[in-house]
């Protein structure tokens, strides 16, 4: 809700702030990163935060450990197995079947808990619904401060986490300290960092931890779990080619034609937020600031003016093709490649051209 | 049923400009609304009072400004509206505003009688960090159910709650107890408009004006800047992209040939790598 209101001027005092540790955080060290799974499933924003704790943990001169906290058995051990082939040092585990899923109040006692006990100096998660569930009421419990969404993270000439996150809806960055409380704790949207590479390791230290809680503690029970029917919704943010579509299509009938080249390509696609709100596309299609951050190969926007909010969402995208018909559209300032012209009569014609191109090479393929 | 809608005043983030030079936000005739996610939450807090009786609060910290927002929410159907505003609370971060927060709910229960449920919304379109519903609910000891597409049904008498939630991959049906905290998503309702009626009274009613003390803030260090762990160091506009797109040019071939041709010029490996994605379909 409100990371400070106004951004500047800033009142006294704050710029000028100073890191004075209180004696009992000197003794936190290390960086944490806490390794999100679901039924299962290890959320891949859990290795690029590894990715990012790992230079981190280099720069201090400190350890790296993954925080895995889930059931006994088979898929927290391979989670903490793949941990170490993300490059941690060492794994702190409460395994415990009251966490078989995930309910704030036992997964913000297991991670308070191991916090207060083994203390480390930073403390990640991913800005998932899970990690932030999570991480809003442990940094509320430890009373230390949280950073959502960064951008960046750095590590300073005294040794502070420098946190930079986009605030107003990404129109401007703001860097963040949390000079005198531990641990220093941030969230990091998926796909914000990049992919670290993956090394076959044995795995390494391990400390189990106890949750000290039973079921008969914990009052919020799961009735059920409906996965969504639509599979490729939470697949955006990871799909290698992305199309979307925004205002310039003018209608919600055009959007299909968006969805019909996604289709030729076998891409994702999504939308910009004024069509999520006029109600055309759903939300969970939605790109940028408020919605899904997406790092595909190839990135084709047709009709979208890339207000700043949608920047935010597409920047780490390898190639950014704009179709828009006003040419001065922010979106060119962003973008790789631009075709200043009207992309329902462009879309048509693309996904045509993208099929013949593309069984064109099949044919190729199966003559050589 | 008692029910406390946590709202915020917002600048209407689609029409923020910043200052090229000082970085600074530009306000002047930046119109403020109702963060769009609140209005959410006390949709879902007006149905539920509608149909088991009660009241709805309606709180915000802000400036004295903010009173637009609270009257506009009574137009929309809440009781009852609490400002908090005090100069101590200036540059807030999100565990001092939990707990200013957190002190004037208990301060509402006290005075209008005990809360079941205290709903926000998932997060502010200013501030973006969806951190303070769960720094409120954990400052009360409330049960915490954040991204609640649905409350599908409330008993008073065995005070239990049954809630759609959000989660990756699927949605969580759960059963939780009051009090709880519910912090809301998008799109789940159509939000009401304010009647005529309602609006008349909203403009005569009562904005309920508390101050830290009135509010029963126990220790004022614990707010604005001097209860904020984290600190705001520098603020910069992100820097533009060195270069402006290329323009693709089509001489004598159709626009989308060309396109794809620069495409793969630009990124060779592309191209197998799209006949197999496509392959795949």
């Amino acid at each position: 809700m409100s990371q400070p209101a106004k951004p500047a001027p800033q009142p006294a005092g704050r710029a000028a702030a100073k890191k004075e540790l209180p004696e009992h955080f000197k003794a936190y060290k290390h960086v944490w990163v806490f390794i999100e799974q679901e039924r299962g499933h290890v959320h891949p924003v859990s290795w690029e935060l590894m990715g990012s704790g790992r230079r981190l943990a280099d720069k201090l001169g400190v350890e790296l450990a993954a925080v895995v906290i889930g059931p006994t058995g088979e898929a927290t051990r391979a989670a903490v197995a793949e941990s170490f082939c993300y490059g941690a040092d060492l794994a702190y585990v409460v395994a415990d079947d009251v966490l078989t899923d995930y309910r704030n109040e036992s997964y913000t006692k297991a991670l308070t808990d191991l916090v207060n006990t083994h203390k480390p100096e930073i403390l990640l998660l991913g800005a998932t619904t899970l990690g932030r569930d999570l991480a809003g009421a442990v940094a509320t419990t430890l009373l230390t401060g949280l950073t959502a969404d960064c951008t960046e993270l750095e590590v300073d000439a005294d040794n502070s986490l420098a946190a930079t996150r986009p605030t107003f809806g990404g129109s401007l960055l703001c860097t963040i300290y949390t000079l005198n409380f531990r641990p220093q704790m941030a969230t990091v949207r998926p796909r914000v960092m990049s992919m670290p590479e993956r090394v076959e390791k044995p795995v390494g230290r391990v400390i189990e931890f106890p949750l000290g809680l039973v079921e008969a503690d914990i009052v919020t029970k799961i009735l059920a779990f409906v996965p969504d029917r639509d599979k490729a919704t939470s697949n955006l943010a990871y799909a290698d080619i992305v199309v979307a579509g925004g205002l310039g299509l003018a209608s919600p009938e055009n959007f299909q034609l968006v969805r019909q080249l996604a289709g030729v390509l076998g891409a994702e696609y999504g939308c910009s937020r004024p069509l999520v709100q006029k109600g055309w596309v759903s939300a969970d299609r939605q790109i940028g600031q408020t919605g899904k951050t997406i790092r595909p190969k190839l990135y084709i926007a047709a009709g979208i003016s890339g207000a700043i909010q949608h920047r935010v969402g597409v920047d780490g995208s390898d190639l950014i093709v704009a179709i828009n018909t006003d040419k001065n559209a922010p979106i060119f300032d962003f973008a790789h490649l631009a075709l200043v012209t009207d992309a329902i009569r462009l879309l048509p014609a693309l996904t045509e051209a993208f099929r013949k191109r593309l069984s064109a090479h099949t044919r190729d393929r199966i003559a050589s | 049923m008692h029910i406390v809608v946590c709202i915020k005043q917002v600048p209407d983030s689609a029409q923020i400009r910043v200052h090229p030079v000082t970085n600074t936000i530009m306000r002047q005739g930046v119109p403020t609304i109702i963060n769009p996610y609140d209005l959410f939450a006390l949709e879902e807090a007006l149905r539920l009072r509608d149909k088991f009786g009660g009241e709805v609060t309606v709180l915000t910290m802000g400036p004295p400004t903010a009173e637009d927002s609270l009257r506009k929410a009574l137009t929309i159907g809440a009781n009852r509206a609490v400002l908090l505003t005090d100069r101590f609370f200036a540059g807030s971060d999100t565990l001092a505003t939990s707990y200013a927060l957190a002190a004037a709910i208990r301060k509402i229960g006290s005075t209008f009688g005990a809360v079941d449920v205290v709903f926000t919304g998932k997060q502010t379109i200013d501030g973006d960090t969806a951190q303070v519903g769960p720094g409120i609910c954990k400052r009360l000891d409330f049960l915490q159910l954040t991204y609640v597409s649905k409350v599908s049904s409330l008993d008073l008498e065995a005070r239990t709650i049954e809630v759609e939630r959000r989660s990756e991959g699927g949605v969580q049906v759960l059963r939780s107890n009051l009090p709880c905290l519910i912090t809301m998503l998008e799109g789940t309702n159509q939000v009401r408009r304010g009647s005529m009626i309602n609006a008349l009274n909203a403009a005569r009613a009562e904005v309920v004006k508390w101050s830290a003390q009135d509010a029963g803030v126990e220790d004022i260090q614990k707010c604005g800047l001097r209860g904020s762990p984290t600190v705001v160091k520098r603020v910069f506009a992100p820097t533009p992209r060195a270069e402006k797109a290329k323009v693709v040019e089509a001489a004598g071939q159709p626009p989308a040939e060309a396109l794809i041709d620069e495409i793969f010029k630009l990124r060779p490996k592309l191209e197998n790598e799209m006949f197999e994605l496509a392959r795949g379909f």
